[in-house]
């Protein structure tokens, strides 16, 4: 029995529990907010045995504080403030840095006010291991509560509280440890306020707390020199202001006040969005806000204002009489700023630079035509920037020294590897052995007088196209959590670990409990070779009645995932398996993913099986749905499967049920398209490796598509859409399901237009099975890879599906787009995608098998989740592409040396100095430029190469060869693709 | 999606520095107000709400009266300046209504109408300050006025309201919580141990409403101890005053149950 009691509040104490404020609404009307809080006696000071706090049984802090640091002999524990997480959260996490902490409340919620990733970063290290931090309730504790006065802004109010704070522990900790009389009194270890803020150490100096700015603390700690690299580029109000910056010219606008922006924001006159580079042109970027239909442009440095990929910003909207076109030219960074001096001497090289640029974006809009016209704008202010760590090269032209041995400090020049960031500055003493190095930088800041943001490195990864080095800054640049699974989440492993076997068959085995015994019937599964997490195997066989019984068999691997354990929360945090070329980074831990849950041939296993009865034109007669036991008879390849369907000398049932599934899955595929599913194209390549221990590339391939893989596909979407229905309708506000919004129709405009000037082929887009039949005949009889590159082009310009909680969307929006079916979710993968175990949950408790875990009553949490999981599916995408891409360039390399390669190419888009390119056979896409002055005309998608006998005119469309060569940049040493055009003209000299 | 402040956090705190099981500050005023019979003015923690009663007295309309029994009129006045945002609501606003009709329907089976037949016992209830919990302090504040007209009642009842937030019940909710957590008012009568009156407006899982509504009815009996306290001060002030301390209705019997008896006895 839990104690209730009630929190008296002397009413003398109002002053400081109770706050009244008033806030003004989105509507312009004033609300009056009172605010009372409770203090208390009974906040635990987390020091070991301390003799005043009553619970102190889980304290962390050692009670002789840290005896490590030479400034503080008698022991410390440090209490940072905000300024500290925020400016320095690289050092916070090193692991070379754990002296004992006091993290107050205050400063959590100033961080979490502040930026939510930060105040992630920060929860994650109270947590860590190796970290001893301890949480004080500082506002909650009746001696530290502090109020705001008057006159005092917040920021004065938060500082003034860590400093009582800090001064409290200080006389805390001597009246918990009073002198015993008649032994020599112990030095008291000393709680110190670390913090930057040159204001707040004067001050709290005056009041006898004592402080240390960050840097100075580190400087004398034994590992200064790793860790001095760490801290972040002072703020310049903490440098003695040299004559060079007294004398830097302000080069961008300031940004206004978030309250202005705010303000304008909602009375209309400014907008707000992600902030979008644009990854051919270093000078444009946009952002897509509500109210217009085309995303607004910004165009030049001054207009973006120091906006970055991902930052969440507030434009202005120019007239419309300033609105233009999308420059139609590739305009690099490096080339255009290849001689800019890292070293700040910004007055001289200035002047060059912006003429330079200016020429550039001059030259862009030389011909301004009514059609194309976007709205166009400028950044003044930032909503919540978005910065995390990038992958950088160092740029070698930045350094003074390359000298390996000198540890001189240098400003150098770090380049992202992302072609949507700028360049970051940043000062290091281990310039010359990073280079050739990937490493992590992190953006510091980014001032009005500086040309590029400031950052400081972090931690290098590795030599340059060392495979080890290539695939961590992978999942480091999308974001994917990669560390080996901890002790925590193994022991929610079964404790028979691989020994693990289904239990016999017996009323009083819980494995056996509402399961029924399916291991007689005929199951197969069919994969891709190689496959080692078999999620799901398939049977089908006549019924007496003449209808057929088909079975879907997902691994169960709810059964061996429990709701909110370690494990739980660990896929959720991951959302999905990661694929890339040569690694897969599981969301379970390899025993499950692998084998237990694995539908291995010929071992027992625990299934979540969906069983239609069909008619033979694979009508649904009905459909059920149980846990199960089978073991699976065979293992195919989809190849093995087609070879095997199309041996008439072969009979057997697993034989002659592959057939019946075949007939069916023809059948629902023609009738999912009559129902207007779309056949959507992506470029999907095969690496082929070597040999699994060197994993070196040694061709390309498309992936070939079987009969087979379409059989097994269907039956996965039958099995989807029938669990889709029966979990909405069981849990009409949490159920997990999946939709495709259709695409708005102003994101075809542009393939409309180029399909009716280039081919004059018309491409409706009114729904989905219009655009189906649309596409259907966008054939070119000369072509046959015409219709494919046309799929590919439509399938970039709709939305991407997305996970949610069917109680937070409107009921109409449920459907799927591309699959043309009213409701859908995702069931059968439950190995390697989060919210199929959330939906296998969902299915279990929806036939009454077990009680649904409470979390998944809650829309609030099954939203949080799904964000996760949609997020991560995201980048779990872009990094499985960005694999290829750079086995693609491995591949090519190996090819170049042996004999130079050229492919055949189709244009997709043309710009006024030179074309995008597809390469479809190694589903790359490339850029060709051009030296030399071309015609370019943007109406009608063509350029035109002039010569002295005759010109050459290349359209969209156009097939064209290119020869593709793999050349490493002299600077930064990242391997490019670089292509040339062969014919029709050779552009080797243009 | 959710709101900036955290409900609860790691520490196990609760944004106004309250625990799960804790409930807000309790006050409880029995001074008379005008002319009417009975009074009070309860507040937990920023609600704050007061109550007159005025009856038995007779009906003022004949056709409602009752042959055998009291009738019960509740009538709900929220001020303007009550919430943050300043509104004025009419007698015919819904949500007052409700209000009204759930003070009455609590009510209705703890008074012991029978024994004021053909009268009618008015409850004026007005909210003065909110900051959630409302029905909860309408009702315990009806119960003390009640109490202090000296109508007869089965016991005290005694209200408090609970939420879920993920799987942890928190009790007495203030405003912020109640916007973001599912919620339920309970009210029972402590001695009887029954249950009269349990509102609950969100979907809420049955296994964790099993769990928010015991630990309910537990706060509710610690509240009960409560309004014991401050009827028994107001009581033993006016014996005082009135200058006949009789001994044997002090304090060394609190721990009997009490009866309305006791108050009415003066
Ligand atoms: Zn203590």
């Amino acid at each position: 029995m839990v104690e209730i009691t009630i929190r008296k509040r002397p009413r003398t104490e109002a002053v400081v529990t109770q706050r009244k404020f008033f806030k003004k609404t989105a509507r312009g009307k004033v609300i009056k907010v009172l605010r009372e809080r409770y203090l208390r006696d009974d906040v635990c000071c987390g020091i070991h045995s301390c003799s005043i706090c009553a619970d102190s049984a889980s304290s962390v802090l050692p009670s002789a504080g840290s005896l490590n640091h030479p400034m503080f002999p008698d022991g410390h524990i440090v209490l940072p403030d905000t300024n500290v997480f925020l400016a320095q959260m690289d050092l916070m996490e090193s692991n070379l840095f754990n002296p004992p902490m006091i993290l107050l409340q205050t400063v959590m919620e100033e961080v979490r006010h502040r930026s939510l990733p930060l105040y992630n970063r920060l929860k994650a290290l109270v947590k860590a291991d190796e970290k001893t931090v301890w949480v004080f309730y500082n506002e909650y504790r009746s001696e530290t509560a502090v109020i705001r006065e008057e006159g005092e802004s917040p920021n004065d109010r938060n500082d003034r509280g860590i400093r009582k704070s800090a001064s409290w522990y200080n006389t805390h900790i001597s009246l918990s440890r009073l002198p015993v009389r008649g032994q020599a009194a112990r030095p008291l270890p000393m709680v110190v306020l670390l913090t930057d803020d040159v204001a707040n150490r004067q001050k709290a100096d005056k009041e006898g707390i004592q402080c240390v700015s960050v840097r100075k603390y580190v400087e004398s700690m034994k590992d200064s020199g790793k860790l001095l690299d760490l801290l972040s580029t002072p703020g310049s109000d903490d440098v003695e202001p040299t004559k060079a910056v007294a004398a830097r010219q302000v080069l961008y606008p300031d940004y206004l006040p978030l309250s202005t922006l705010l303000a304008g924001i909602k009375s209309g006159h400014l907008h707000q969005g992600h902030f979008n580079a644009n990854q051919y042109n270093y000078l444009e970027g946009n952002v897509s806000v509500s109210g217009f239909d085309k995303p607004v442009l910004l165009i030049g440095r001054e207009n973006m204002n120091r906006a970055v990929q991902g930052d969440i910003v507030a434009i202005e909207v120019f007239d419309e009489s300033e609105w233009k076109a999308p420059a139609d030219e590739v305009v690099d960074q490096e080339t255009t700023l290849k001689n800019d001096d890292a070293e700040e001497s910004e007055e001289e090289s200035d002047d060059k630079k912006t003429i330079a640029e200016r020429r550039v974006l001059q030259a862009g809009f030389s011909k301004p035509q009514a059609s194309a016209k976007q709205p166009t704008g400028r950044v003044i202010g930032i909503i919540k920037r978005n910065w995390r760590s990038y992958v950088c090269h160092i740029d070698s032209s930045s350094l003074t020294s390359s000298n390996a041995t000198s540890l001189s400090q240098q400003t150098v020049f770090a380049t992202p590897v992302s072609r949507l960031l700028p360049r970051i500055r940043l000062r290091t003493r281990q310039a010359p052995t990073l280079l050739g190095q990937k490493i992590l930088v992190t953006i510091d800041r980014w001032d009005r007088t500086s040309r590029y943001p400031e950052g400081h490195f972090v931690r290098a990864l590795g030599n340059v196209e060392s495979k080890e080095a290539e695939q961590e800054s992978l999942l480091l640049e999308f974001d994917v959590p990669y560390r080996p699974f901890g002790k925590a989440i193994l022991d929610c492993l079964p404790s028979e670990g691989d020994r693990w076997v289904v239990p016999p068959k017996s009323a009083s085995s819980p494995e056996w409990r509402d399961r029924e015994d399916l291991r007689d019937l005929v199951i197969c599964s069919i994969d891709p070779p190689g496959c080692q997490d078999i999620d799901d195997a398939l049977h089908a066989r006549p019924l007496p009645n003449g209808n057929i019984e088909a079975g879907v068999h997902i691994a169960d691997v709810s059964h061996f995932v429990l709701p909110d354990n370690p494990m739980d929360n660990e896929a959720a945090a991951r959302g999905t398996t990661v694929y890339l070329v040569d690694k897969r980074i599981d969301m379970l831990p390899a025993l499950l993913g692998t084998n237990l849950c694995s539908l291995r041939p010929r071992v027992e296993r625990l299934a979540f099986s969906v069983i239609w009865e069909l008619t033979p034109d694979a009508e649904i007669v009905n459909v059920r749905f149980t846990k199960s036991v089978i073991a699976s008879k065979s293992a195919f390849t989809y190849e093995e499967a087609q070879i095997r369907k199309d041996d008439p000398n072969l009979n057997d049932d697993t034989t002659q049920s592959i057939r019946l599934l075949n007939s069916l899955a023809r059948k629902l595929k023609a009738g999912r398209m009559a129902a207007g599913a779309l056949n959507l194209a992506s470029p999907e390549v095969k690496i082929q490796l070597d040999s699994a221990e060197s994993s070196d590339p040694i061709d390309v391939a498309q992936k070939e598509l079987r009969e087979t893989n379409s059989l097994v596909e269907e039956f996965m979407l039958l099995a989807n859409v029938s669990v889709a229905g029966k979990i909405q309708g069981a849990f009409p506000q949490t159920a997990v399901l999946r939709r495709h919004l259709p695409p708005p129709r102003s994101n075809f405009e542009k393939l409309q237009d180029i399909l009716q000037k280039r081919k004059g082929i018309p491409l409706d887009v009114s729904s989905s099975a219009v655009l189906a039949a649309s596409l259907d005949k966008c054939v070119d009889p000369s072509e046959p890879a015409f219709n494919t590159l046309v799929r590919i082009m439509a399938t970039r310009c709709m939305l991407s599906a997305e996970y949610f909680c069917s109680g937070s969307v409107a009921r109409d929006t449920f459907g799927h787009y591309g699959l043309a079916s009213p409701i859908y979710t995702h069931f059968t993968s439950p190995i390697r995608r989060y919210a199929d175990v959330l939906v296998h949950r969902q299915l279990a408790a929806a036939i009454s098998y077990s009680p649904l875990h409470a979390t998944l009553h809650s829309k609030a949490h099954v939203e949080r989740v799904l964000d996760v999981v949609n997020r991560r599916h995201r980048m779990a995408q872009m990094a499985g592409r960005a694999s290829v891409e750079f086995y693609v360039g491995l591949a090519l390399k190996a090819r170049g040396e042996r004999q130079g390669s050229t492919e055949e190419a189709f244009v997709i888009r043309t710009f006024r100095n030179g074309l995008a390119v597809y390469v479809s056979k190694l589903g790359i896409e490339g850029l060709v430029t051009f030296k030399r002055e071309i015609q370019f005309d943007p109406d009608a998608y063509t350029i035109t190469i002039p010569s002295s006998d005759e010109s050459t005119t290349i359209a969209v469309f156009d097939k064209v060869s290119v020869k593709i060569e793999v050349e490493k940049d002299k600077n930064t040493q990242r391997g490019r693709v670089k292509m040339t055009l062969i014919s029709p003209v050779d552009s080797r000299n243009l | 999606m959710s709101s900036r402040i955290e409900i609860l956090n790691d520490g196990g705190y609760r944004s106004d520095g309250r625990r799960q099981y804790e409930l807000r500050s309790i006050d409880i005023d029995m001074s008379p107000q005008g002319t009417a019979d009975g009074c009070a003015v309860v507040s937990h923690g920023l609600t704050q709400v007061q109550v007159c009663v005025f009856g038995p007295r007779e009906a003022r309309k004949r056709a409602e009266t009752l042959h055998d029994r009291a009738v019960l009129n509740v009538e709900v006045g929220v001020l303007p300046f009550s919430a943050g945002e300043r509104r004025r609501r009419g007698r015919a606003d819904r949500r007052i209504l409700e209000l009204a009709a759930s003070i009455k329907s609590t009510f209705e089976p703890v008074i012991q109408t029978s024994l004021y037949p053909r009268s009618q016992i008015d409850i004026f209830v007005s909210v003065l300050a909110q900051d959630g919990g409302l029905l909860q302090a309408c009702i315990n504040a009806t119960s003390v006025a009640l109490a202090s007209a000296g109508i007869a009642l089965g016991d005290l009842v005694c209200a408090v309201s609970g939420g879920v937030h993920g799987t942890f019940p928190l009790l007495d909710l203030s405003a912020l919580e109640e916007g973001d957590l599912p919620n339920v008012t309970v009210a029972i009568t402590p001695r009887s141990g029954k249950v009269t009156l349990v509102t609950l407006e969100t979907r809420l899982h049955v296994d964790r409403f099993g769990e928010v509504f015991a630990r309910a009815c537990e706060a509710g009996r610690v509240i009960h101890t409560e309004m014991r306290r401050a009827v028994r001060a107001r009581t033993s002030k006016l014996v005082d005053a009135m200058g006949a301390g009789t001994k044997g209705t002090g304090e060394e019997d609190v721990e009997r149950d009490v009866l309305m008896s006791e108050i009415n006895d003066f």
